[in-house]
């Protein structure tokens, strides 16, 4: 075991900026894509419903 | 038979082929997700238990080497992940497969975050071990053109309305970028780099401990399941993006199975 307690876990050997500040950024990134292909997905279904849509409106016009 | 059925249905049984079709790929896809999710998931965990509680503390950095668990798995993404992208794209160059230059696209953006993630965590240990975030050596400011070539990419092809000629200038790109990666990887033998060399090297045993390289290895495994699943998670929301007006997706749609 490499830690004393949690509060020597967190210090990090004083280098604790430096790493936690790198597994923060890993943490962002992450959320920030994953968010940014939630909003990507959700207006590529808008668009395939708005085309849905389209379609059927002409299809009853010409009828 | 409608009309856009007949392209992928042309032969009776699924070929080499039959996955090129954005039509067959797309349930695929989504299908495997979830999958590489989860791995890359499990993965990560069994590499920052080995990383923090089983790995030692390194002699002269002391837990500050403690970055390379996501630092060196970054970097290798970063590079390996332009590699797929210039692969993907030339492909549908080449073949003028659709699906695969999608997949090119699909790629850049996490290619991009994982530069980033290099250059930050790179900085983030630079500061404590060389006493500079940043320094313009060889490896540095290649890892920073890498990042500006993935930028480059995504602008050129969101400047062009036109997919296929989008595509096809991305794949031009995209080429000729790749003279790029072996300047990243072979910068820190050709020139006097401030970045150490690699630790890792198929031609000889790796100079750290085993336990040290092993929650590594877990790590890039993992990153590259992550890689994989946002590939295929955005590959999914591109031909959504291009097949908006074909008869399979508004069935899906009218089918309630678009969500």
């Amino acid at each position: 075991m490499n830690w004393a307690s949690a509060a020597d876990f967190w210090a990090m050997g004083g280098y604790g900026f430096y790493v936690w500040g790198s597994y923060a950024a890993v943490v962002a990134v992450i959320t920030i894509e994953i968010w940014l292909l939630k909003a990507r997905r959700s207006s590529a279904v808008a668009e395939v419903k708005q085309e849905t849509m389209r379609s059927a409106e002409s299809a009853i016009k010409l009828r | 038979m409608t009309m856009s059925s007949v392209s992928v249905a042309s032969s009776s049984r699924p070929g080499l082929f039959w996955f090129s079709s954005p039509q067959a790929f797309f349930p695929l896809a989504g299908k495997m997700t979830p999958w590489f999710f989860a791995l890359a998931a499990v993965l990560a965990a069994f590499g920052l238990y080995i990383g923090f509680f089983v790995a030692p503390t390194d002699a002269t950095q002391g837990e500050a080497y403690r970055i390379i668990f996501i630092h060196v798995p970054a970097a290798w993404m970063s590079m390996f992940l332009y590699l797929v992208m210039a692969f993907w794209a030339a492909i549908g160059l080449i073949m003028n497969t659709r699906m695969s230059s999608m997949m090119a696209s699909a790629i850049a953006p996490t290619g991009a975050l994982m530069t980033v993630l290099a250059l930050v965590t790179g900085s983030l240990w630079g500061r404590p071990t060389w006493g500079t975030y940043w320094v313009w050596d060889a490896r540095l400011t290649s890892e920073l053109v890498l990042l500006f070539l993935y930028l480059g990419f995504l602008a050129l092809q969101a400047a062009i309305d036109d997919p296929r000629r989008a595509d096809k200038a991305g794949a031009v790109l995209a080429l000729v970028g790749v003279i790029n990666i072996p300047i990243i990887y072979f910068s820190v033998q050709w020139w006097n780099t401030l970045h150490q060399g690699s630790s890792v090297s198929l031609t000889r045993s790796p100079s750290m401990a085993a336990t040290m390289l092993l929650g590594m290895l877990l790590l890039a495994l993992a990153f590259w399941m992550y890689s994989i699943g946002t590939a295929l998670h955005r590959v999914r929301s591109i031909v959504l993006e291009r097949e908006k007006r074909a008869e399979w997706t508004r069935e899906l749609m009218a089918q309630g199975r678009l969500k």
